[in-house]
This record gives C-alpha cells, sequence and structure tokens, in this order.
C-alpha cells in the first residue's frame, strides 16, 4: 500500500512537472473554461433569464466541459517514445499507475476550476462569500467522481482512433448523474437553503465517488494489459 | 438446428404471442379511465423498457464474468445484448413520445423515466461504438467489458438520480406490492405482455450471437 | 536465471508464440532473429512481463525488478531532461533515494551523457536518445536484459559502441535476449542462437564456432526455405 502510493505520487509529480513546464494543455483549458462562461453570458436572452437563475447550470455545464478537455491527454503523455510500456514492465502495481493518473488529472482539474470558479463569480455576480466552504466541497466530490471515470477512460481510448471524439460520448452518460447532484446542491447552497433539503443528492454523490473509484481501480489494469 | 435458425424461430413465436397479448390488450383488458386507448401502448412500452434496462445488466454481468474467464462467447453474448438492449430501448423512446402527446399533451417532456431510458441509450450506442473503434479482438473485448461494467454500475445512479429529479412521469405503478393499484386484468396482460419480451429478447439475442461468431469466422478464416 | 517453458500466445488466428521453451543462465546471451511478425517481440513482452501469456510459464530470478528492458522506443519523455527522466524511473525501481542521484550521474557518466544530462530529451540526436535508454535500462542493475531491436536508427559508429557495451553487459555475468530481424546482427556477442517462425523456435542451438556469415546461410535454409 505504502509503495502504491509512493509509486502513484513519483508519476503524477512526473505529470505535472511535464504539465506545467509545457503549459499549452493548462492554458487551452483554463482559456476554454473563460471562453464557455462568455459563450454562457451571450447564448441567453438577459431580458427573459437572469444569470443568477442559470448560474448553477453554467457553473457545471463549463466545469464538464473542461474536465473533458483535461482527461483527454492524461495518457497521451504516455504515448511519447512508449513511455506507458516503460511504466508496465517496471515492478509498480498497475494500481499504482491508475492512481498518479487520477491524482495528476485531479490537480489538473483542480486548477482548472480555481481559476473558472472567480471568473464566474466575476461574470456573473454570484454571490458566494456566505457559501465558499460548502460549494468547495461540492466542487470537489463532484470533481473526483468525474475525474475517477474519465481517467478510466480516456486509458482505454488513448490507442483508439478519434479519441478526442469518443471520450465525450463514452463519458457524458456518466457524467450527468453527478452533474445533476452538483446543480442541485449549487442552486441551493446560492440562494441561501439549508444543505438538509439536499441530503439526498450529497449521498448520491458521495456514493457515486467511492463506487465509482472502487471500481475504476478494479477495472484499470484490464485497459492496459496487452 | 442452426443458432441462428433457432433465434430465428423464437423470435417468430415472440411476434405471433405478441400479437396475441395484443388482442387480448385491445378487446379483453379495460380501457384505462383518464388515460383512454393510449393506456394500451404500455404493454409495449413497459416491458421493453424494462428489457432495456435488465439487457445492459445483463451486459454487465457477461463482462465481469468474462474478465475472469476470458471466455470469447461472453463477449460475444455482451454484445448481442447490447444491440438488443438498444433496440429497446428505441422502441421506448418511440412509443413513449406517442403517449406523452396524447396524454401529457406534448411529445417530449424531459421525463425523468424516458429520460433515464435515453441515457441507457446513449450508453448502448457508446459502448457498441468503441467496439466499432478498437480495431484488436482482445483489446476491444477487454475494453467492452470495461465500459459494460461501468454502464452496469451506473443504472441505478440513473434510477436514484430520476427519483431525486421528481417529475411529471406517472409514478410506477406495477411493482408496488403493498398495494397493487392495476386491476387483475391489466395486470394480467401486463405480465403476458412482459412474458413475450423475454422471448423476443432471447431470440433476437441467439440470432445475434450466431451473426457474430459467423462474422469472427469470416474475419479470420 | 531466467526459463520460458511451453509459451503459447495468439492474437487471433495469429500464431505469436507457439511452444517456446529455453533456459538461460548468467553469462549467456540469445540472439533471436526472425522476420517481422514472427512473434519475437510478443516473447520479450511475455518474458519482461508485459503480455501473460495464454499457455505456459515463464520464471525470471527475481522477478520484474531484476528486468532491464530496451526496445525501439526510448521511453523517455521529450520535455524533460535526461537527468529527470533517469531520476524518474530510478525512483520508479525503488532505487534509494540516497543513492539515486550518483547511481543516475554513474549511468550518465558511462553513456558520455554527462554534459547533456540536463538538456531535454527532445533536443538529443536519435543516437544519444538511445545511450540515454541504455542508461535508463541499467539503472536498477538489472541481471536480465531483454532488447527488442535495440540497433534500430543507430548509426555506424553508435552501433558499434553499443555492440561494445553489450559485450561488456553480457560478460558480467548477465543474462541478454535480443531480437532483431536484422539477420547476423549481434552474432558475435551471442552465446546461443535462435531462429524464430511464425511463433516457433526453428532451431536454437549454441553458437559455437559459426561466424555471422554462417549463420545468415543457415538462417536462408531454415526459414525462407532455400
Amino acid at each position: 500500500m505504502g509503495e502504491t502510493l509512493r509509486h502513484a505520487w513519483t508519476l503524477a509529480r512526473k505529470d505535472l512537472v511535464l504539465e506545467f513546464r509545457t503549459r499549452t494543455a493548462i492554458l487551452s483549458a483554463v482559456v476554454f473554461t473563460a471562453l464557455v462562461l462568455m459563450v454562457f453570458n451571450f447564448g441567453r436572452d438577459p431580458t427573459a433569464v437572469a444569470a443568477i437563475d442559470l448560474a448553477p447550470s453554467i457553473l457545471w455545464v463549463t466545469f464538464t466541459f473542461a474536465a473533458m478537455l483535461a482527461l483527454n491527454r492524461a495518457f497521451q503523455l504516455e504515448l511519447e517514445n512508449q513511455a506507458l510500456e516503460g511504466l508496465l514492465v517496471a515492478p509498480i502495481s498497475r494500481t499504482s499507475i491508475y492512481w498518479g493518473k487520477l491524482a495528476a488529472n485531479l490537480v489538473f482539474v483542480a486548477v482548472v476550476e480555481a481559476v473558472g470558479l472567480p471568473l464566474f463569480v466575476l461574470f456573473f455576480n454570484v454571490p458566494v462569500a456566505q457559501v465558499l466552504g460548502p460549494l468547495v466541497g461540492v466542487i470537489a466530490l463532484a470533481t473526483v467522481g468525474f475525474v475517477a471515470v474519465g481517467t478510466l477512460f480516456s486509458a482505454m481510448l488513448v490507442r483508439t482512433r478519434f479519441a478526442e471524439l469518443m471520450l465525450p460520448v463514452l463519458l457524458l452518460p456518466f457524467l450527468i448523474p453527478p452533474l445533476m447532484g452538483a446543480v442541485q446542491v449549487t442552486a441551493r447552497l446560492l440562494a441561501a437553503r439549508p444543505l438538509s433539503e439536499v441530503a439526498g443528492w450529497l449521498r448520491l454523490l458521495a456514493a457515486y465517488d467511492v463506487v465509482f473509484l472502487t471500481l475504476a481501480t478494479l477495472l484499470f489494469p484490464h485497459t492496459v494489459e496487452q | 438446428m442452426t443458432l441462428a435458425r433457432k433465434g430465428h424461430w423464437t423470435t417468430v413465436v415472440g411476434l405471433v404471442l405478441l400479437g396475441g397479448v395484443y388482442v387480448r390488450a385491445v378487446v379483453f383488458t379495460p380501457v384505462e379511465r383518464l388515460q383512454g386507448p393510449a393506456q394500451k401502448i404500455f404493454y409495449l412500452h413497459v416491458p421493453a423498457a424494462v428489457w432495456t434496462e435488465l439487457a445492459m445488466v445483463l451486459v454487465g454481468v457477461a463482462s465481469v464474468v468474462f474478465l475472469f474467464l476470458k471466455d470469447p462467447r461472453l463477449d460475444r453474448f455482451a454484445e448481442a445484448s447490447a444491440e438488443v438492449g438498444t433496440v429497446f430501448a428505441a422502441i421506448v423512446l418511440t412509443t413513449g413520445p406517442i403517449w406523452g402527446k396524447t396524454v401529457w399533451g406534448t411529445w417530449w417532456a424531459w421525463d425523468a423515466r424516458l429520460t433515464s431510458t435515453l441515457f441507457l441509450f446513449f450508453l448502448y450506442i457508446g459502448y457498441l461504438l468503441l467496439r466499432g473503434a478498437v480495431g484488436d479482438a482482445g483489446a476491444r473485448a477487454r475494453y467492452a467489458a470495461v465500459l459494460g461494467i461501468c454502464g452496469m454500475a451506473l443504472v441505478p445512479f440513473i434510477h436514484l438520480s430520476v427519483y431525486l429529479f421528481r417529475t411529471l412521469h406517472p409514478q410506477p405503478i406495477i411493482l408496488k406490492p403493498s398495494a397493487p393499484s392495476l386491476p387483475p386484468s391489466m395486470l394480467v396482460t401486463w405480465l403476458l405482455s412482459f412474458a413475450v419480451f423475454t422471448v423476443l429478447y432471447v431470440g433476437f439475442v441467439m440470432q445475434r450471437y450466431a451473426l457474430g461468431r459467423a462474422r469472427e469466422e469470416g474475419d479470420d478464416g | 536465471m531466467l526459463r520460458a517453458e511451453g509459451l503459447r500466445h495468439a492474437f487471433g488466428r495469429v500464431r505469436a508464440l507457439d511452444d517456446i521453451s529455453f533456459l538461460l543462465t548468467p553469462g549467456q546471451t540469445l540472439a533471436i532473429f526472425g522476420p517481422n511478425g514472427a512473434g519475437k517481440t510478443t516473447l520479450l513482452k511475455v518474458l519482461a512481463g508485459l503480455i501473460r501469456p495464454q499457455g505456459g510459464t515463464t520464471h525470471v530470478e527475481g522477478g520484474r525488478r531484476a528486468v532491464g528492458w530496451i526496445g525501439d522506443h526510448a521511453q523517455l519523455y521529450g520535455h524533460l531532461t535526461v537527468r529527470e527522466n533517469l531520476l524518474f524511473w530510478a525512483a520508479l525501481y525503488d532505487v534509494p533515494a540516497p543513492l539515486r542521484r550518483a547511481r543516475v550521474d554513474e549511468g550518465l557518466r558511462r553513456q558520455g551523457l554527462a554534459d547533456r544530462a540536463d538538456e531535454p530529451v527532445r533536443a538529443l540526436s536519435r543516437g544519444l536518445v538511445q545511450r540515454a535508454a541504455i542508461a535508463r535500462a541499467l539503472l536498477h542493475e538489472p541481471r536480465v536484459l531483454l532488447l527488442d531491436e535495440p540497433f534500430t536508427g543507430l548509426d555506424l559508429a553508435a552501433a558499434g559502441e553499443f555492440r561494445r557495451l553489450l559485450a561488456q553487459l553480457a560478460g558480467a555475468g548477465r543474462i541478454v535476449v535480443l531480437a532483431t530481424h536484422n539477420v547476423g546482427e549481434g552474432v558475435e556477442l551471442a552465446t546461443d542462437i535462435a531462429f524464430q517462425q511464425r511463433g516457433r523456435f526453428v532451431s536454437l542451438a549454441p553458437r559455437g564456432a559459426r561466424t555471422a556469415g554462417a549463420v545468415v546461410e543457415e538462417y536462408r535454409r531454415a526459414v525462407a526455405g532455400g
């Protein structure tokens, strides 16, 4: 276990160094997020729909798209010089490869969200100061689920044709249940309603994380086996 | 008799029985007071919906066992079940709006139960697209199994989110053991139609399985 | 010790390994010659633990930790420097942290890369990348070396140098397995020679006093059928 975590950390750190050295991916993802937020502002009739009514949906649709964009590149890094083969030959468990990728993806998406959230607050004038803690909590809860499934799928798709197109098609049906939950909880938070109203959704989000983290950890070896 | 022929005849029997069930549904089963004759579509709609979901669960179960045994027959069954599930989902998604137009006055109301079938439909499409995108047979079977298992695990989450996201849809009335609110004659008709859909599922899967096997032999030989 | 017993593997109907058995002890170098698609790479991947064979067993004394792998791809990340790459792989191979730097420096020096160590891998020529790949494969002092088409892309001088290095490594009590479609390449390093065709070893024998020319001649008769 300790060994698995150590290897996972080594891998994740390597990924992040690569990511922040090349910067193209992370910058594109951040700019993309800002652009989607902008599209949402102009993609509504301001006289008919107040931005605040749409705010939870805007936030989550944006984050969902950004996460998907980020996940595509996770295993692409390993195709260079067939590094993935090297990882599989190395005396490390398959689980540590999955967890390493998962951790790097989580950091990547978290960075995008950390830039996206203030922009969202700024663009749509959303009062979040009172609920910032719980809001960050729900973002973390939903993001873990998104990334757990997405990391598994991107490992599988990296060597298939049309990977960039396939990932959203396979992933979106899986993201909609946690997306629904995240939107509901966010809406209650922004309306200053008690969280007990959405206890069911919170349980759903937590159960989703547990189920898909476990499942992805168990299934990952089958996606890299030859 | 070959598997393909057996599947063919099972399907024929299923279709004839389906005709029989509809005779019973139209002639011998009372018309629902509020919904009128449109309710008759339920004898097609509900069993197809149930089998859309069962087919996904069977894909998942076959996938789990496949990853342990690596038996190509399980993979072939999963593929067949997924294709039949896609067809059943299409039936649900066509009959649902027809009923909805009559009773709710709108084709598509984003009703949660139809929406969840739509989820399953997309899940199936994704599964079949993935199978199409992977060239190597071994990898295709493994990837499909991984997706199939995840799909099965997603079903309860779809239900749960649907339940939490209450909508216009009539609450399920068939499997409510405490107070069966469906009149006995309707229940019998419904059970019959469910049995018929089971026959149809088996027939379709047998044919699709035989086709899959023939295709593999064609590829290799 | 490296043992393969009754290895079988097929991709669809294509037989990659068909009843392959052999035993190598330290100091032995096995050269496997065969046409493309004969299953040489599959065999190496099975020995490296990358592919689980459908039939038969392998045993490598010391397990995956004892195996060094050099393929025709370097398994290095282009945007990391040579040193960063080596440190990363050393960590995955559990080279103890206090020793890592020294071990990496030594490897760099031996491969003549000491003054290029802080350049990103993608800035190096093919020959230098191959040297870095060799340094990478030797970091954990493997007792078994698996080489898949290691001469691909090397110019004459680099290939000669690589041959000298291999002779040194093989002499130091290692087991080396080398696979190439270029018949005769590396014959002088081998203690044993195998011809592989359609997954089978059509011959496996000690080299004895055979020269490269004699081996090529024999290969023509055995594999190409005249």
